[in-house]
Protein backbone atom coordinates (compact mmCIF):
# COMPACT_ATOMS: atom_id res chain seq x y z
CA UNK A 1 0.00 0.00 0.00
CA UNK A 2 0.85 3.26 -0.88
CA UNK A 3 0.85 6.32 2.02
CA UNK A 4 -0.50 10.13 0.54
CA UNK A 5 2.70 11.72 2.55
CA UNK A 6 -0.19 14.74 2.46
CA UNK A 7 -2.72 13.02 4.43
CA UNK A 8 -1.24 9.96 5.23
CA UNK A 9 -4.78 8.15 3.16
CA UNK A 10 -3.51 4.13 2.03
CA UNK A 11 -4.52 3.38 -1.20
CA UNK A 12 -2.87 0.85 -3.81
CA UNK A 13 -1.38 1.96 -7.11
CA UNK A 14 -2.78 0.76 -10.32
CA UNK A 15 -0.78 -2.15 -11.61
CA UNK A 16 0.29 0.18 -14.88
CA UNK A 17 1.53 3.00 -12.90
CA UNK A 18 5.05 4.02 -14.05
CA UNK A 19 7.85 5.45 -11.80
CA UNK A 20 7.77 8.99 -11.71
CA UNK A 21 4.18 9.23 -12.77
CA UNK A 22 2.06 11.87 -11.58
CA UNK A 23 -0.71 11.08 -9.74
CA UNK A 24 -3.80 12.64 -7.58
CA UNK A 25 -4.66 11.34 -4.17
CA UNK A 26 -8.07 10.10 -3.81
CA UNK A 27 -8.54 11.33 -0.87
CA UNK A 28 -7.11 15.10 -0.50
CA UNK A 29 -6.79 15.73 -4.27
CA UNK A 30 -2.52 16.52 -3.60
CA UNK A 31 -0.70 15.77 -6.59
CA UNK A 32 1.95 13.08 -6.33
CA UNK A 33 5.11 11.21 -8.04
CA UNK A 34 5.38 7.41 -8.10
CA UNK A 35 8.30 6.45 -6.56
CA UNK A 36 7.88 2.74 -6.44
CA UNK A 37 5.91 -0.35 -6.29
CA UNK A 38 4.50 0.93 -2.98
CA UNK A 39 5.58 4.63 -2.24
CA UNK A 40 4.70 7.48 -3.77
CA UNK A 41 6.04 11.20 -2.60
CA UNK A 42 4.81 14.94 -3.13
CA UNK A 43 5.23 15.77 -6.96
CA UNK A 44 7.62 18.66 -7.50
CA UNK A 45 6.37 22.23 -7.74
CA UNK A 46 6.27 23.43 -11.29
CA UNK A 47 9.75 25.66 -11.80
CA UNK A 48 10.21 28.83 -14.08
CA UNK A 49 11.87 26.53 -16.99
CA UNK A 50 8.67 23.96 -16.92
CA UNK A 51 7.22 23.13 -20.37
CA UNK A 52 6.57 22.50 -23.95
CA UNK B 1 17.04 -1.15 -31.45
CA UNK B 2 17.78 0.40 -27.98
CA UNK B 3 16.00 4.10 -27.58
CA UNK B 4 16.60 6.59 -24.59
CA UNK B 5 14.08 8.23 -22.74
CA UNK B 6 14.94 11.11 -21.13
CA UNK B 7 12.41 11.93 -18.98
CA UNK B 8 11.68 13.44 -15.52
CA UNK B 9 8.30 13.24 -14.03
CA UNK B 10 6.23 11.02 -16.23
CA UNK B 11 2.77 13.27 -17.24
CA UNK B 12 0.07 11.75 -19.85
CA UNK B 13 2.38 12.05 -22.87
CA UNK B 14 5.00 10.17 -21.54
CA UNK B 15 3.28 7.63 -20.15
CA UNK B 16 1.39 6.97 -23.43
CA UNK B 17 4.83 7.12 -25.50
CA UNK B 18 6.11 4.92 -22.80
CA UNK B 19 3.10 2.25 -23.86
CA UNK B 20 3.42 3.05 -27.45
CA UNK B 21 6.90 2.02 -27.14
CA UNK B 22 6.72 -0.97 -25.19
CA UNK B 23 4.22 -2.64 -28.14
CA UNK B 24 6.80 -2.12 -30.88
CA UNK B 25 8.81 -5.34 -31.37
CA UNK B 26 12.63 -5.36 -30.94
CA UNK B 27 12.44 -2.30 -29.27
CA UNK B 28 14.84 -1.52 -25.87
CA UNK B 29 13.67 1.59 -24.23
CA UNK B 30 16.59 2.87 -21.64
CA UNK B 31 15.06 5.30 -19.29
CA UNK B 32 17.20 8.53 -18.53
CA UNK B 33 15.69 10.60 -15.22
CA UNK B 34 17.09 14.13 -15.80
CA UNK B 35 16.96 13.85 -11.99
CA UNK B 36 19.38 11.44 -10.99
CA UNK B 37 21.65 11.35 -13.76
CA UNK B 38 25.11 13.09 -14.81
CA UNK B 39 27.55 12.83 -17.65
CA UNK B 40 31.36 12.71 -17.43
CA UNK B 41 32.00 14.95 -20.84
CA UNK B 42 35.41 13.47 -20.84
CA UNK B 43 34.47 9.57 -20.46
CA UNK B 44 30.77 8.98 -20.77
CA UNK B 45 30.09 6.69 -23.53
CA UNK B 46 26.17 5.84 -24.46
CA UNK B 47 25.32 2.30 -25.69
CA UNK B 48 21.78 3.55 -27.47
CA UNK B 49 20.52 3.83 -30.83
CA UNK B 50 18.54 7.43 -30.74
CA UNK B 51 17.08 9.46 -28.03
CA UNK B 52 13.81 10.61 -27.29
CA UNK B 53 13.67 14.33 -25.20
CA UNK B 54 10.64 14.19 -23.15
CA UNK B 55 12.02 16.51 -20.14
CA UNK B 56 9.50 18.52 -18.63
CA UNK B 57 12.76 21.35 -18.06
CA UNK B 58 14.03 23.12 -20.84
CA UNK B 59 17.15 24.05 -19.31
CA UNK B 60 18.17 20.13 -18.52
CA UNK B 61 17.04 19.06 -22.32
CA UNK B 62 18.81 21.68 -24.17
CA UNK B 63 21.68 20.36 -22.13
CA UNK B 64 21.35 16.87 -22.52
CA UNK B 65 20.40 16.72 -25.81
CA UNK B 66 23.74 18.42 -26.64
CA UNK B 67 25.07 15.80 -24.90
CA UNK B 68 23.83 13.20 -26.32
CA UNK B 69 23.46 14.74 -30.38
CA UNK B 70 27.77 15.26 -29.52
CA UNK B 71 28.08 11.56 -28.79
CA UNK B 72 26.98 10.66 -32.37
CA UNK B 73 23.10 10.00 -30.92
CA UNK B 74 20.54 11.03 -33.13
CA UNK B 75 18.31 13.06 -31.13
CA UNK B 76 14.44 13.72 -31.07
CA UNK B 77 14.64 16.58 -31.50
CA UNK B 78 18.40 18.04 -32.61
CA UNK B 79 19.72 20.06 -29.80
CA UNK B 80 19.54 23.37 -32.14
CA UNK B 81 15.96 22.80 -32.62
CA UNK B 82 15.68 22.71 -28.52
CA UNK B 83 17.31 25.73 -28.95
CA UNK B 84 15.84 27.92 -31.15
CA UNK B 85 11.91 27.09 -29.76
CA UNK B 86 13.11 27.40 -26.38
CA UNK B 87 13.63 31.19 -27.30
CA UNK B 88 11.23 33.47 -28.47
CA UNK B 89 13.35 35.42 -29.81
CA UNK B 90 15.43 33.04 -31.96
CA UNK B 91 11.69 31.41 -32.94
CA UNK B 92 10.83 34.64 -34.14
CA UNK B 93 14.22 35.35 -36.10
CA UNK B 94 13.91 31.73 -37.75
CA UNK B 95 10.47 32.55 -38.87
CA UNK B 96 11.43 35.88 -40.67
CA UNK B 97 14.54 34.48 -41.93
CA UNK B 98 12.35 31.48 -43.62
CA UNK B 99 9.78 34.09 -44.81
CA UNK B 100 6.41 32.98 -42.12
CA UNK B 101 4.15 35.03 -41.34
CA UNK B 102 4.91 35.83 -37.56
CA UNK B 103 3.04 38.54 -35.50
CA UNK B 104 5.29 42.10 -35.65
CA UNK B 105 7.91 41.87 -32.87
CA UNK B 106 10.46 44.26 -30.57
CA UNK B 107 14.05 43.50 -29.01
CA UNK B 108 14.81 45.61 -26.15
CA UNK B 109 17.28 45.64 -23.48
CA UNK B 110 16.39 48.74 -21.05
CA UNK B 111 13.06 49.46 -20.23
CA UNK B 112 13.29 53.11 -21.50
CA UNK B 113 13.67 51.68 -25.35
CA UNK B 114 11.17 48.91 -24.52
CA UNK B 115 8.96 51.83 -23.81
CA UNK B 116 9.41 53.24 -27.02
CA UNK B 117 9.29 49.98 -28.97
CA UNK B 118 5.66 49.85 -27.23
CA UNK B 119 4.98 53.46 -28.79
CA UNK B 120 5.86 52.30 -31.77
CA UNK B 121 4.17 49.12 -32.13
CA UNK B 122 0.58 50.57 -29.94
CA UNK B 123 -1.49 49.44 -27.85
CA UNK B 124 -2.45 46.57 -26.68
CA UNK B 125 0.54 44.57 -26.94
CA UNK B 126 2.11 41.99 -25.29
CA UNK B 127 5.41 41.12 -23.57
CA UNK B 128 7.24 38.00 -22.92
CA UNK B 129 10.09 36.75 -21.16
CA UNK B 130 12.27 35.13 -23.93
CA UNK B 131 12.85 31.44 -22.28
CA UNK B 132 8.90 30.33 -21.37
CA UNK B 133 6.26 28.08 -21.42
CA UNK B 134 2.39 27.52 -20.72
CA UNK B 135 2.03 31.39 -20.76
CA UNK B 136 3.74 32.41 -17.94
CA UNK B 137 4.62 35.87 -16.82
CA UNK B 138 3.18 37.25 -20.30
CA UNK B 139 1.14 40.29 -20.26
CA UNK B 140 -0.74 42.03 -22.41
CA UNK B 141 -0.01 45.55 -22.07
CA UNK B 142 -3.17 47.25 -22.81
CA UNK B 143 -1.98 51.32 -22.17
CA UNK B 144 1.13 53.19 -21.46
CA UNK B 145 0.75 53.44 -18.13
CA UNK B 146 0.23 49.42 -17.88
CA UNK B 147 3.84 49.74 -20.07
CA UNK B 148 5.50 51.77 -17.38
CA UNK B 149 4.24 49.79 -14.58
CA UNK B 150 5.07 46.53 -15.86
CA UNK B 151 8.54 47.64 -16.98
CA UNK B 152 9.28 48.67 -13.84
CA UNK B 153 8.30 45.42 -11.68
CA UNK B 154 10.78 43.53 -14.16
CA UNK B 155 13.39 45.46 -13.75
CA UNK B 156 13.34 46.03 -9.69
CA UNK B 157 11.80 42.39 -9.25
CA UNK B 158 13.07 40.05 -12.29
CA UNK B 159 15.78 37.31 -12.84
CA UNK B 160 18.35 38.88 -15.12
CA UNK B 161 16.54 36.85 -18.19
CA UNK B 162 13.79 39.71 -18.07
CA UNK B 163 16.29 42.45 -18.89
CA UNK B 164 15.78 41.16 -22.41
CA UNK B 165 12.55 42.73 -23.69
CA UNK B 166 10.22 40.66 -26.46
CA UNK B 167 7.38 42.62 -27.36
CA UNK B 168 4.92 41.22 -30.09
CA UNK B 169 2.05 43.22 -31.24
CA UNK B 170 -1.10 41.68 -29.99
CA UNK B 171 -3.54 39.57 -32.42
CA UNK B 172 -7.28 39.68 -31.68
CA UNK B 173 -8.20 36.17 -31.62
CA UNK B 174 -11.83 35.88 -31.18
CA UNK B 175 -11.22 33.75 -28.62
CA UNK B 176 -9.22 30.73 -30.15
CA UNK B 177 -5.87 30.04 -32.02
CA UNK B 178 -4.89 26.73 -33.35
CA UNK B 179 -1.95 24.65 -31.74
CA UNK B 180 -1.38 22.03 -34.74
CA UNK B 181 1.26 19.19 -34.86
CA UNK B 182 4.20 18.31 -37.45
CA UNK B 183 5.85 14.88 -37.47
CA UNK B 184 8.42 15.06 -39.72
CA UNK B 185 7.40 16.22 -43.15
CA UNK B 186 3.81 16.16 -42.17
CA UNK B 187 1.15 18.39 -40.31
CA UNK B 188 -0.84 15.06 -38.51
CA UNK B 189 -3.30 17.55 -36.40
CA UNK B 190 -4.84 20.29 -35.06
CA UNK B 191 -6.98 21.38 -32.34
CA UNK B 192 -8.89 25.13 -31.56
CA UNK B 193 -7.44 26.44 -28.03
CA UNK B 194 -10.92 28.41 -26.97
CA UNK B 195 -10.86 30.35 -24.06
CA UNK B 196 -12.63 33.85 -22.74
CA UNK B 197 -9.30 34.56 -21.69
CA UNK B 198 -7.19 36.05 -24.20
CA UNK B 199 -4.45 33.46 -23.12
CA UNK B 200 -5.63 30.28 -25.15
CA UNK B 201 -3.16 27.62 -23.83
CA UNK B 202 -4.79 24.39 -22.26
CA UNK B 203 -2.58 24.63 -19.45
CA UNK B 204 -4.26 27.60 -18.77
CA UNK B 205 -7.69 26.48 -18.73
CA UNK B 206 -8.48 26.67 -22.44
CA UNK B 207 -10.64 23.79 -24.12
CA UNK B 208 -9.71 22.00 -27.38
CA UNK B 209 -11.69 21.37 -30.12
CA UNK B 210 -10.61 19.78 -33.36
CA UNK B 211 -9.53 22.03 -36.22
CA UNK B 212 -9.73 20.41 -40.04
CA UNK B 213 -5.99 20.49 -41.20
CA UNK B 214 -6.35 22.25 -44.58
CA UNK B 215 -3.98 22.87 -46.93
CA UNK B 216 -2.92 26.28 -45.84
CA UNK B 217 -2.41 25.02 -41.78
CA UNK B 218 -0.96 22.56 -43.26
CA UNK B 219 1.58 24.43 -45.31
CA UNK B 220 2.44 26.91 -42.82
CA UNK B 221 2.74 24.17 -39.81
CA UNK B 222 5.06 22.41 -41.92
CA UNK B 223 7.25 26.02 -43.31
CA UNK B 224 7.61 26.99 -39.51
CA UNK B 225 8.54 23.58 -38.51
CA UNK B 226 11.17 23.26 -41.20
CA UNK B 227 12.08 27.05 -40.15
CA UNK B 228 13.24 25.37 -36.50
CA UNK B 229 14.69 23.00 -37.92
CA UNK B 230 12.06 20.01 -38.08
CA UNK B 231 11.58 17.01 -36.25
CA UNK B 232 8.60 17.07 -33.85
CA UNK B 233 6.82 19.79 -33.07
CA UNK B 234 4.03 21.67 -32.41
CA UNK B 235 2.96 25.63 -33.38
CA UNK B 236 0.85 27.85 -32.32
CA UNK B 237 -1.00 29.45 -34.82
CA UNK B 238 -3.57 32.82 -34.76
CA UNK B 239 -6.52 33.59 -37.67
CA UNK B 240 -5.39 36.83 -39.15
CA UNK B 241 -7.49 38.83 -42.22
CA UNK B 242 -4.18 38.12 -43.62
CA UNK B 243 -4.18 34.31 -43.25
CA UNK B 244 -2.28 32.40 -40.83
CA UNK B 245 0.73 33.76 -38.49
CA UNK B 246 2.97 31.55 -36.48
CA UNK B 247 3.22 32.58 -32.72
CA UNK B 248 5.60 29.82 -31.58
CA UNK B 249 6.66 26.52 -32.07
CA UNK B 250 6.91 24.06 -29.24
CA UNK B 251 9.83 21.00 -29.12
CA UNK B 252 8.54 18.64 -26.69
CA UNK B 253 5.14 18.93 -27.12
CA UNK B 254 2.03 18.00 -24.94
CA UNK B 255 -0.68 16.50 -26.69
CA UNK B 256 -2.66 14.56 -23.81
CA UNK B 257 -5.96 16.91 -24.89
CA UNK B 258 -5.97 16.01 -28.78
CA UNK B 259 -5.79 12.50 -29.39
CA UNK B 260 -9.46 12.01 -28.65
CA UNK B 261 -10.47 15.50 -30.35
CA UNK B 262 -8.54 14.83 -33.15
CA UNK B 263 -8.67 10.95 -33.70
CA UNK B 264 -5.41 11.05 -34.29
CA UNK B 265 -2.75 8.45 -32.74
CA UNK B 266 -0.44 11.25 -31.49
CA UNK B 267 2.20 8.69 -29.94
CA UNK B 268 2.29 6.47 -32.16
CA UNK B 269 3.25 8.42 -35.11
CA UNK B 270 5.94 10.09 -32.67
CA UNK B 271 7.54 6.87 -31.71
CA UNK B 272 7.22 6.32 -35.90
CA UNK B 273 9.47 8.68 -36.21
CA UNK B 274 12.21 8.12 -33.24
CA UNK B 275 12.31 4.28 -34.54
CA UNK B 276 12.97 5.44 -38.23
CA UNK B 277 15.49 8.27 -36.51
CA UNK B 278 17.06 5.34 -35.16
CA UNK B 279 17.08 2.99 -38.19
CA UNK B 280 19.45 5.65 -40.33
Amino acid sequence: MAECPVCGYEFDLPPNTEEGEIISCEDCGSELEVTGKDSVQEAPAEEEDWGE
Amino acid sequence: MKVGFLHSIIRKEEKLLLQEFGRRGGVEVVRIDDRKCSFNLHADDYDLDVLIERSVNHSRAVHALRVFHDHGIPTVNHPDVADICGSKFLTTQALIRAGVPTPPCYLAFTPESALEAMDKLGYPCVIKPTTGSWGRLISKVNDRDAAEAILEHKQILGSYHHSIFYIQAYVEKGGRDIRSFVVGDRCIAAIYRVSDHWITNTARGGTAKNCHVDEDISRISVQAANAVGGGVVALDLFETPDGYSVNEVNYTMEFRNSIDITGVDIPSMVVDYVLEAGRK
